[in-house]
């Protein structure tokens, strides 16, 4: 096993398969090596996501192709690119969500601080405690909002003080002030905003290490989401976040790193997405490598 | 100088969309549901009715005692007594049995087995099997639950055709109906529960006891509430296996010997008095299914206050 080789030695990336993948495929690997290098020497944050030709499929239908990238600690990593083109499923690639679904699967390999997470003797159970998710659409337990937070470190058989650890939840999801007169009421009677804020503190109740945020502000309005926004760039010191948005503006506002994936289409009609370039965010938005990034983030794109 | 008018825009608008067009399809189709609902209303009234006229010189003549009599040949004093603990006793079996077997077995279909053909043919036959008529139960109960009790001790001095038998028959018959109600009560979980839980790392195991059942069980227990009044009405089957159609006095017998000895029903009651000659017995059975629909109606009410109980609405 050189599972820890994702930890040392980045540039494992160059898989001795790259060569001999298409061309078109190829410029995105070259691109990825290009960034997924600790660009500037010095202080630069380790790896908590090593994934090497990643694919995922649904039955027979390819949903994502081969999609090498490195996700850095501390940082937030936001996966934009338009509808279908499999950002959702990456993201749910991380933390063996797709499990759940029948009749996906995936390959490839995603080491998590160097352990494939697909390896055989891993628990998919554990990898989703230290790897929390909020969903697109609010989605609290039909229970009280202190139940809300108290499940998972119940479940996870936490033993300190429950009132301690909900109380220090919200407040570190912006959102104790608002409900700490109303902890046994329903968690149904908050406003969406309020809710997405109650589920990130739901996610961080079990002290996860990474976040994963499957466009957390697509239900919510502009003050909600820079509410959410401001929240996850408090969060990124002690998580590391990775985001799917379908919101440029936010990738730009909130994200250090930016992935930017398209979907090809087959003349069979299969729809594949594929990543075409991740970078800082900053180079993304202002010089990126791939004309397809630049036409997509000038609004040219299709 | 004499312009065609020009129609101002505001009288074209109004002739659009004002004036109701009302077809035949409008009028026709509401009043044909609506005669559709008072037909079936007709019916319930006239058979509600009937009965009560005919049961009421049983009931205003004898009073409760209709109801806390022993069975009799003797019309005079003839009452429901043993009927009704038998049933409620026959009920109680089936719900102890097909509750816990068919709300399992639902949870395994819906929650743990894949979506393979194999689980597809077995959905499909569950659906076949609440269609079974129910004297086919019988003959099942008749041919495996009697020689089953019977094989085990519990025959009594009836060979087996006793109350366990009744309700290992009765509960076969209803386990069906318990299995599709409660996984489609399961299947009404909306995925995001599902998710939320794995998302915060539960086990299977663990979103199934805290979040997939608690919120499905106040449809679950409504089906099986449901379920329960159809046992509790059924009648054919267990004329096969033995509920008594005739008249007897279980007397001082202990509490053993009524599980184990033999046993009516309330529906094999109304059958069997409604095959007796005499006026007052047609008047005793009408008091009879009085008390049957009461003692239903009461069981279903007792189902939706526990229900809304369970359905605390967050």
């Amino acid at each position: 096993m050189n599972d820890d080789r994702g930890n040392e030695h980045p540039e494992a990336a160059a898989r001795p398969d790259a060569e001999t993948r298409p061309a078109a495929r190829a410029i995105s690997v070259g691109a990825v090596l290009r960034n997924g290098r600790p660009a500037e020497s010095g202080a630069s944050p380790s790896l908590i996501f090593d994934v090497q030709g990643l694919r995922a499929f649904y039955g027979s239908f390819q949903a994502v192709a081969d999609t090498t990238m490195q996700i850095r600690e501390h940082e937030i990593t936001a996966l934009i690119g338009p509808s279908g083109c499999g950002k959702t499923t990456v993201l749910r690639c991380f933390n063996r969500m797709n499990d759940l679904i029948e009749t996906a699967r995936v390959e490839g390999v995603v080491r998590y601080h160097g352990v494939d997470i697909y390896g055989e003797k891993v628990d998919p159970v554990e990898v989703r405690r230290r790897i929390g998710m909020v969903f697109q659409k609010p989605n609290p337990f039909p229970k009280s909002i202190y139940d809300n937070i108290a499940f998972g470190p119940r479940i996870a058989g936490f033993k300190g003080n429950l009132d301690d650890l909900v109380e220090e939840s919200l407040t570190r999801a912006a959102l104790w002030d608002e409900v700490k007169d109303k902890l046994k009421q329903s968690a149904y009677a908050l406003s969406g905003g309020q809710q997405q804020r109650l589920c990130i503190a739901r996610a961080i109740a079990t002290s996860p290490d990474v976040l994963l945020m499957d466009e957390p502000c697509a239900s919510l309005d502009p003050i909600a989401t820079l509410r959410i926004e401001e929240l996850m760039i408090e969060l990124k010191r002690d998580y590391s976040i990775i985001i799917v948005t379908h919101n440029m503006q936010q990738a730009a506002r909130v994200s250090d790193r930016t992935a930017f994936f398209t979907v090809d289409v087959k003349e069979t009609g299969m729809r594949t997405g594929r990543l075409v370039e991740f970078d800082a965010t900053e180079v993304i938005f202002t010089r990126p490598h791939q004309k397809q990034t630049e036409d997509y983030i000038t609004g040219r794109f299709g | 100088m004499t312009a065609p008018a020009v129609p101002r825009t505001e009288d074209l608008v109004g002739q659009s969309i004002q004036g109701r067009r009302v077809g035949f399809g409008d009028i026709a189709f509401p009043a044909a549901l609506l005669l559709a609902l008072l037909f079936a209303l007709l019916f319930l009234s006239t058979l509600l009715v009937d009965v009560f006229v005919r049961a009421w010189d049983a009931l205003a003549g004898r009073g409760f005692s209709v109801v806390t009599n022993p069975l009799s040949l003797n019309a005079e004093t003839a009452g429901l007594w043993q009927s009704i603990m038998g049933s409620l006793a026959l009920t109680a079996v089936v719900a102890v049995l097909a509750f816990p077997i068919g709300v399992g077995a639902a949870v395994y279909l819906e929650e743990y087995a894949s979506d393979n053909r194999f689980t597809r043919f077995i959905n499909t036959n569950i659906r076949n099997l609440a269609g079974v008529p129910s004297i086919v139960y019988g003959i099942l109960g008749f041919t495996i639950f009697v020689r089953f009790v019977n094989a085990t001790g519990a025959g009594g001095g009836v060979g087996g055709k006793n109350l366990l038998a009744g309700g290992l028959t009765l509960a076969a018959l209803v386990l069906p109906i318990v299995i599709i109600t409660t996984a489609e009560a399961l299947r009404a979980v909306p995925a995001a529960i599902r998710e939320a839980g794995f998302g915060v790392g539960a086990t299977r195991w663990e979103v199934i006891r805290y979040h997939v059942v608690p919120y499905a069980a106040p449809g679950i227990l409504t089906g099986t509430v449901l379920t329960l009044a159809r046992a509790f009405g059924e009648t054919a089957p267990l004329l096969l296996v033995g509920a008594a159609t005739g008249f007897f006095s279980v007397g001082a017998a202990g509490p053993l010997d009524k599980i184990t000895g033999p046993y009516t029903a309330l529906p094999v009651t109304i059958f069997s008095w409604a095959r007796q000659p005499g006026a007052d017995f047609r008047s005793l059975t009408a008091a009879a299914i009085v008390v049957l629909l009461a003692v239903m109606l009461t069981a279903n009410a007792a189902a939706i206050i526990l229900r809304n109980r369970f359905e605390r609405k967050w």
